[in-house]
């Protein structure tokens, strides 16, 4: 089980441990995060779960989907080159220790 | 009294009510009645991916039990709301436990609608709303794979077809009955009922339409069959109703509160007909400013209308009044619709829709109302900014690919 930081807009932040197979946004909300909304419920579809992942680890993830970079040109906040969205990342075990930061706000531009 | 507000119904809209209240500041107690034996759960994954067995029973859940105690947020499962007491501002437990309240959030979902049919041929028919439901349904899938009996979908609306697109995938075979002459009827407009009916026939699906059933009976054991009114005869191992719900407006309507257009009537703010009660989710009918009720059975309408159903009995001011949007997944095909086409008067496909992804947009006269897309997340949000916005592309627009939608938002 990876453990994993989410550092939230206002400052706060908290480390949890997320089963393996799990997705980020999947992490953040049962563990209350409340910058991740995660309306869709991991479908790929809302756009409400964009976070920034560790920039110097960005390259170890999987590079995001079609659907993905498509629904990432779309976020409110600011779209960085380490964005992702949450859902899309999985929780495997060369996760352990990222980072994860997430923006004050969710939605669309 | 110390304030104390009691949310009825522990689903999504439930939960965002309770969270929201927090979020908003309310010091007061929260409690949560909901009346299954789970904490607030995903139901978009009961039908497709949990159904499937790609995703576990804990992903399900919404929140830890943690959070809920940091949050000070008390959650009572298997706790069945008997009545609502208006005047002494309190409801009553099954039981009779009485639990006063200072504001009341009503959130009480809906019941699938069933079939009437003899207690033989019921235990083979099955619904789906909650995840007792699907752990039902998915036992009753493995069977029928295992003996090789047909699933039988009554009903060719989204949860049907999910359902019939997961038992596909687990090498079910699949029925699907339909008693409108296309399916998705309700939601989708004829040429893209065309394309789902086309998609899951391709994917080995039998598909009737039209079809009036007359009579379930029990064959055997393991069999029901289904009879037409036009004689054909259906085997199946099991039946999944999926015909639609009724909202749960009883004790609203029991105790006083407004119900109409087939649910528990609120405005933008999600104000009930009743002083400190307010209601949110697939159990409120909206009653719009010209009159007319929109019932919405979505995620994103729990969300907001639980949002605003709490900020309204703080005092604040959030009506819900955004385009409505609904997604479905059948088989590696994501339909997303945005807004509510009612009663359009053109449709525009936008892109190939024998290729991977496309849009169909509907106009009432010039102006754009609702756009379903499939495949193209980025159309389906720009359709809904294009909606909110009011910026209407023409239908020359629409169908030339080579014009850049995106740019009308700019436009001054």
């Amino acid at each position: 089980m990876p453990t994993v930081t989410y550092i939230e807009s206002t400052g706060e932040t908290l480390t949890v441990q997320i089963p393996e197979d799990w997705n980020l946004m999947q992490g953040a909300v049962v563990n209350g995060i409340d910058g991740i909304v995660g309306e869709c419920g991991g479908s790929c579809v809302c756009a409400t779960c964009h976070c920034y992942v560790d920039a110097q680890r960005f390259g170890e993830l999987p590079p995001p989907s079609a659907d993905e970079s498509e629904l990432l040109s779309c976020v409110i906040a600011e779209r960085k080159p380490n964005s992702r969205l949450a859902c899309q990342i999985k929780a495997t075990a060369g996760l352990d220790g990222m980072t994860i930061t997430i923006p004050s706000v969710q939605g669309l531009r | 009294m110390t304030q104390h507000i009691v949310v009825i119904g522990a689903g999504q809209a439930g939960l965002q009510a309770g969270e929201t209240l927090r979020s908003e500041g309310f010091e007061g107690a929260i409690t949560l009645f909901g009346n299954e034996p789970h904490g607030p759960y995903h139901r978009p994954p009961l039908s497709k991916a949990w159904l499937a067995g790609t995703v576990g029973s804990e992903q399900l859940a919404m929140r830890s039990a943690a959070v809920l105690e940091r949050k000070k947020i008390v959650l009572k499962t298997d706790a069945t709301v008997q009545s609502i007491d208006v005047d002494a501002r309190s409801v009553v437990l099954h039981g009779g436990d009485r639990v006063e309240y200072s504001g009341l959030i009503i959130a009480t979902g809906a019941t699938p609608r069933t079939i009437a049919c003899d207690s033989d041929a019921r235990k083979h028919l099955c619904t789906l709303r909650s995840r007792d439901d699907a752990s039902a349904l998915r036992e009753r899938l493995e069977q029928c794979r295992q003996l090789a009996l047909p699933l039988v979908v009554v009903g060719g609306g989204f949860i049907g077809l999910e359902v019939a697109a997961t038992a596909r995938k687990l090498g079910v075979e699949v029925t699907v009955l339909e008693a409108a002459p296309r399916l998705l009827e309700r939601a989708l407009s004829p040429e893209l009922s065309e394309w789902f009916a086309n998609l899951h026939t391709g994917h080995g699906v039998r598909l009737v339409t039209g079809a009036r059933i007359r009579q379930i009976a029990a064959v055997s054991h393991d069999a029901v069959e289904l009879r037409l009114e036009d004689g054909r005869a259906f085997p199946a191992g099991t039946v999944l109703v999926g015909i639609g719900v009724v909202a749960n407006t009883e004790l609203a309507k029991n105790a006083g509160i407004h119900c109409d257009g087939g649910g528990i009537v609120v405005d933008d703010h999600c104000r009930t007909s009743a002083p400190r009660i307010t209601a949110a989710g697939d159990c409120t009918s909206r009653r719009t400013d010209q009159g007319q009720f929109v019932r919405l059975e979505s995620v994103q309408n729990a969300i907001e209308q639980g949002r605003a159903a709490a900020c309204t009995l703080l005092g604040r001011s959030r009506p819900f009044t955004g385009t409505p949007w609904f997604w479905s997944e059948q088989y590696d095909k994501k339909l997303q619709i945005a807004g509510l086409r009612g009663a359009s008067t053109a449709s525009v496909v936008r892109g190939d829709s024998n290729g991977n992804g496309f849009s169909i947009f509907h106009f009432d006269d010039a102006r754009l109302v609702s756009v379903d897309s499939i495949n193209s997340p980025s159309e389906h949000l720009l359709a809904r900014k294009l909606i909110e916005s009011g910026r209407s592309p023409t239908l020359e627009q629409v169908a030339d690919t080579s014009v850049d939608l995106a740019s009308l938002l700019k436009a001054d």
